[in-house]
């Protein structure tokens, strides 16, 4: 069978992506391994451990699974914003005020039953999210700033201020840390695999996915978008409105990110709690560079860096080096993904190596 | 009242100076390296690594100078990395400073627990030792600022005088701002944009070196996981609310610090995230205060040659 030339040369660019993805994968995973070895660790021990830590059993895998879910959130955030040709660090902003948007809402609703509260806290989270998102996208369309400090700053006002709800009015009775009161159980998510983390939160996130690419293959908002993220002047000529794509992309980017911090409220902790994230919004950069922004590509990314983060304390506990060495195997990731030019350059320094080129 | 007047006190213009310090150092590198037209937001984690440094050259050499050394050495490698990143290879710019943030967090970690078998805090060092500087502590009145003091007091105001007049006063800086604005025509006319550019990206890791071993040595005599708390980003506001320069990006610092000293000296009753937030919403409230018409770097991340 014939495929058509146009298909061929998209699944010839995929292809040399994924390529891509996994040759930076190894090479962080090798960097990573001399690491170890220079500090007098057995990489090998370490590796193993990580993946038996990861998927060695089904708690493991529901935990990586688990862990996944709010890397595969921020990741579609930061991908959403990518395709209108923006970089929204402000992921982890985001996804705190949605977390506590979130959880003012389930505790106000109260008693009310499962199909309302539930729904009404996500959408408020969203709202929150998508709010701050929207600002960002109104300093860059409106006032000419560069999204990526304006959100940077702005990640440090919002988190700081969920930090002093929690620290202050909204913080629970009788507790010694920084929390809020527990949302009501009908609020929660239901978990999939009883005694595991792993919640039904897992739904939404591949929901998302699946609405995010076809929004960008199949609607004239999804195209509009991308048309403002190819070339900002044909978009004009074509009489998109380029100020309004940039806040709504934004807004909607925040919002996605949102749902980061909901669903850790509401799958894992059924409260807000100080500083839970440990960075979320910024490894999400990482999942979407690494999957090429592909909605798709970002669960098996976001699951990469979930089975990390999952295996990294049985890697600690039976090679005996810091679960933090997984934050360096996922920083020379980042490092290496975002670098295509490092394979290429290699493959050519090779190739005159062997004689080749 | 007792309070308002400590506000003015020779004590608290010292813990500014002291609060400013290591903000300042990374502010200054954060622009020089931007007005060399590449973007850092790898400043935190260069801290956090020549923290780290401070204490292992101390710990190795028992001598904290070599720790203030290993501390500029450590950032200037980093600084190096991002630089390699950036210009030979044209990674994404604002990614490569997340993926060194991420990358910093946790190696120190991991070098910590190597080294001293420890996770998140490292042992004890030996402190860079103040000194006292002997005939300008005569001088009337302005002369205790020479007593007893860090060594870092009089180093960070040599980096900020010398940044300030190499980046105006001399060939090199009008060179180096020339890069930032318009890099083609800088080519054009000669200049050797990508060393100006290596050179500068390597000077600002160093200074971020430097201003993370003022905390690991002289604030305190160990590495403690994440110290750098967020400074490296607020230096970033400082370079900004500084309209990148030199000179402004430390007093920016200096405004930054007095908040905080503000809030420690005087105990108000002012919620600590409140305190902690000021350096971003005023860099904000600059921002959108001068809108479009900032004073940065007109080709700042551009690196379209």
């Amino acid at each position: 069978m014939q495929m058509n030339p146009k298909r061929r040369a998209t699944l010839n660019a995929m292809l040399s992506n994924l390529l891509l993805s996994m040759a930076a994968i190894v090479l962080s995973l090798i960097v990573a391994a001399f690491i170890m070895l220079t500090v007098g660790y057995n990489p090998i021990k370490a590796y193993l451990a990580l993946y038996d830590g990861a998927f060695g059993s089904v708690n493991a895998v529901s935990n990586t699974l688990s862990k996944s879910i709010p890397l595969i959130f921020t990741g579609l955030a930061f991908a959403f914003a990518s395709k209108g040709g923006m970089f929204n660090i402000g992921g982890e902003g985001q996804l705190y005020v949605g977390a506590l948007a979130s959880t003012a809402a389930a505790i106000a609703l109260g008693n009310a039953p499962r199909f309302i509260i539930l729904p009404a806290a996500i959408f408020a989270g969203m709202f929150a999210g998508g709010l701050l998102g929207g600002f960002v996208g109104v300093a860059k369309a409106k006032l000419h700033l560069n999204e990526v400090i304006v959100a940077i700053m702005v990640n440090y006002i919002a988190s700081l201020l969920t930090s002093y709800f929690v620290n202050g009015p909204m913080k629970a009775a009788k507790s010694m840390t920084a929390q809020s009161d527990l949302v009501p159980s009908s609020a929660l998510f239901q978990k999939i695999i009883p005694k595991t983390q792993l919640t039904t939160a897992l739904y939404i996130a591949l929901a998302a996915v699946v609405i995010i690419y076809f929004f960008f293959k199949k609607t004239r908002a999804g195209y509009n978008i991308r048309v403002v993220g190819e070339n900002l002047f044909a978009a004009q000529a074509s009489g998109v409105n380029k100020t309004m794509v940039i806040i709504l992309t934004m807004g909607a980017s925040g919002a996605i990110a949102a749902l980061a911090g909901v669903t850790e409220v509401l799958g894992k902790y059924g409260r807000f709690i100080d500083g839970f994230s440990p960075g979320f919004g910024f490894t999400g950069i990482a999942v979407a560079v690494l999957a090429n922004n592909n909605p798709f590509g970002i669960i098996v990314t976001a699951m990469l860096f979930g089975a990390l983060d999952s295996g990294a304390l049985k890697m600690s506990y039976v090679a005996g080096i810091s679960a933090n060495m997984v934050m360096v195997i996922q920083g020379l990731v980042i490092l290496f993904v975002a670098t295509p030019q490092i394979v290429q350059w290699m493959n050519k320094k090779g190739g005159k190596k062997l004689g080749k080129s | 009242m007792e309070n308002l007047s400590y506000l003015f006190s020779f004590d608290m213009l010292m813990t500014i100076l002291r609060l400013a310090i290591p903000i300042g150092l990374a502010a200054i590198g954060g622009t020089i390296c931007e007005r060399s037209g590449i973007i850092n937001l790898g400043i935190e984690g260069m801290m956090l690594l020549g923290a780290f440094g401070g204490v292992l050259g101390t710990h190795l050499t028992d001598n904290p100078w070599m720790g203030v050394l290993m501390a500029i050495f450590v950032g200037g490698l980093i600084g190096l990395l991002h630089a390699v990143l950036c210009i030979k290879f044209k990674t994404n710019q604002s990614v490569s400073g997340v993926g060194i943030n991420i990358l910093a967090t946790g190696l120190t970690v991991v070098l910590t627990r190597a080294v001293w078998k420890t996770d998140g805090i490292s042992g004890q060092v030996d402190q860079l030792p103040s000194i006292t500087i002997p005939v300008l502590q005569d001088i009337p009145f302005i002369g205790r600022i020479f007593v007893n003091q860090s060594p870092y007091l009089f180093i960070t105001i040599a980096v900020v005088a010398i940044a300030w007049f190499v980046m105006y006063k001399t060939k090199v800086g009008l060179r180096l701002r020339a890069i930032g604005d318009h890099p083609k025509a800088a080519e054009t006319v000669g200049i050797n944009v990508k060393k100006y550019r290596y050179v500068a990206v390597i000077i600002c890791g160093m200074l971020c070196g430097l201003g993370g071993a003022y905390l690991s040595i002289v604030q305190n005599n160990r590495f403690i996981n994440n110290m750098v708390a967020g400074r490296g980003f607020m230096a970033l506001a400082a370079n900004i609310f500084g309209g990148w320069n030199p000179l402004g990006s430390f007093l920016a610092s200096i405004v930054f610090a007095f908040a905080q000293a503000v809030r420690i000296k005087l105990s108000i009753n002012i919620p600590d995230q409140f305190v902690q937030m000021l350096p971003y919403v005023i860099t904000l409230l600059v921002l959108v205060g001068i809108g479009g018409k900032s004073k940065g770097p007109e080709a700042l991340g551009d690196m379209s040659d």
